[in-house]
């Protein structure tokens, strides 16, 4: 498979302070890479990297490379704008946009970039994004109805359906199910499995069974470094790193 | 055991006398409100007719007449206050919101507290001297300008809390969706605060339709319909203010179907901020 996004050497600051250390990286197109790790070991700022949305935090930066398709996202000229619509994500607690209707959700990466729609155009973008992250059949009679009037499974699916609708390559989830109870964490996993046909997916997980389901490739992060990457077959049962190990095993963390 | 007893029926006593007292403070702030409403009505509602509402004011000795001129400059000077005011409210409160910590913000900030302070009448001073004195007279533009005054730290601190209150979690989502910077604040962020800003909004108007001091030395007053800037201009607060203080019992009158018809008028602004915010309740749940 070839690599959809390479880190190289990235690093992250909050003001003076390193997030993550020169962290090289491969993601495999049309795969699932997992990011595992205990809390604040910087997993969410990695995924954060990726789409330039570290940079929003105030006094934060990046330093290093990321290659998209062998381009470089961090180079001069480039905008973050245009990269998020080529990346998009999904965030730990669902945030549709209260304002809106569950179509307007969908719709609204389109609308507020200007893309100039026809209805029918629209009404079917709606319909195969919201079909894509599993949500039609639920929804498809009450597109109107406010988006926050959903459960919160069906919100992060929304989310998702929300971030599928600008056609992105690569979708970041940044612990997308922590919010969510066991059937609707299946829902998604089973969403994740179904996706990654289309788009390079990057999940940080919590959750180990989680990453050991899902993932074709898992990364292991601690305090800021990238411990191991492999295969998650591997990692999970032939880890090399003894931090590794004694994570997976419970020992730590 | 029986200690025990003799403690819950004492917090149960305590209870119920706190409780008392609070019931007995709400009542207490309640019967003025009640007081007054019923007062004006008592007082207000026989002057209270068609007349009263299309027709200018008669001379000291005819009966009859009405406060239709004084209506509509209110009408006038509020809402051109307004204009004025909402946008720059709304522009500076928007900015305080994204651009939190710079220096311009928190003297901004400062200010519009400082000015929620003063009194109203120094603000008129103000437009009397920015305004009246320029012009060459009392004119409705001043007295608008006197209002907006008044309007735009009330609108810009309210806007700015409201912002502050959309979850963060709300920005980053649309950034993260490719959606730039100002899209994000407008379409998302503004749109999700809106009902707290009209309440804002609205609560503004209500209190500037209330206020006379600032609008004796700026719009005056006037005998006649007007519609004119330029010109001093009647409005109900001032028409009231003189009238009450009138020695005339038919002048008196009136001032109090004016005082009712001004109530009635903020209470309907009032009414309009529960009807704004019930309505962003259900769509929000």
């Amino acid at each position: 498979m070839p690599d959809k996004l390479v880190t190289k050497n990235l690093s992250a600051f909050f003001g003076k302070v390193r997030g993550i250390r020169a962290i090289d990286l491969n993601f495999p197109a049309n795969l699932v890479t997992a990011i595992i790790g205990p809390s604040g070991c910087g997993k969410s700022t990695l995924v954060r990297c990726l789409n330039r949305m570290h940079e929003v935090v105030p006094g934060a930066h990046a330093e290093g490379q990321v290659l998209l398709d062998g381009e470089d996202i961090y180079a001069p000229g480039v905008d973050a704008v245009q990269v998020r619509r080529r990346i998009g994500m999904v965030f730990q607690k669902p945030t549709p946009f209260p304002s809106m209707s569950i179509e307007e959700n969908v719709a609204a990466g389109l609308k507020l970039n200007g893309v100039g729609l026809k209805a029918s155009e629209r009404d079917e973008i709606v319909e195969r994004s919201l079909r894509q992250a599993a949500l039609w059949e639920e929804v498809k009679d009450r597109l109107r109805k406010p988006g926050n009037s959903l459960s919160g499974g069906q919100q992060q699916r929304l989310c998702v359906a929300r971030a599928l609708a600008v056609k992105p390559e690569v979708l970041l989830m940044d612990e997308p199910c922590s919010a969510l109870d066991p059937i609707s964490t299946a829902r998604i996993e089973e969403l994740l499995l179904e996706l990654k046909a289309d788009y390079t997916i990057i999940i940080v997980t919590h959750n180990m069974q989680q990453a050991a389901r899902t993932a074709d490739y898992t990364a292991f992060m601690y305090t800021g470094d990238l411990i191991e990457f492999g295969e998650t077959r591997q990692i999970f049962t032939n880890p090399a790193r003894r931090e590794t190990e004694d994570y997976i095993t419970g020992r730590f963390g | 055991m029986s200690g025990a007893v003799a403690a819950y029926q004492y917090r149960k006593l305590k209870s119920n006398v706190m409780m008392g007292v609070t019931v007995a403070a709400t009542v207490v702030t309640l019967v003025p409100l009640f007081l007054v409403l019923g007062y004006l009505l008592f007082k207000g509602a026989s002057s209270l007719n068609l007349n009263f509402f299309i027709h200018l004011p008669r001379p000291v000795g005819e009966s009859g007449g009405g406060m239709g001129n004084a209506i509509l400059g209110t009408l006038q000077i509020v809402g051109i206050a307004g204009l004025v005011g909402v946008p720059i409210g709304i522009g500076a409160g928007l900015y305080l919101a994204e651009h939190r910590r710079t220096a311009l913000a928190n003297a901004v900030r400062f200010a519009a507290d400082v000015m929620m302070g003063v009194p109203s009448i120094v603000v008129g001073i103000f437009a009397y001297a920015v305004v009246v004195r320029p012009m060459g007279g009392f004119s409705a533009l001043a007295g608008a300008v006197a209002l907006a005054v008044i309007m735009v730290p009330l609108v810009t601190r309210t806007t700015e809390e409201m912002i502050l209150l959309v979850p963060h979690e709300l920005r980053e989502a649309s950034l993260a969706l490719g959606i730039p910077r100002w899209r994000t604040s407008l379409s998302v962020i503004v749109r999700t605060a809106l009902a707290g800003i009209a309440t804002g909004v609205i609560l503004a108007f209500a209190r500037v339709a209330g206020e006379t001091a600032p609008l004796l030395f700026t719009a005056f007053a006037n005998r006649y319909w007007s519609t004119s800037l330029r010109q001093p201009i009647a409005t109900l607060t001032v028409q009231v203010y003189t009238y009450a203080i009138s020695p005339f019992q038919d002048w008196q009158r009136q001032a109090w179907a004016g005082a009712l018809v001004l109530t009635g008028l903020v209470l309907a602004l009032e009414l309009g901020v529960r009807w704004v915010t019930g309505g962003a309740a259900k769509t929000a749940r």
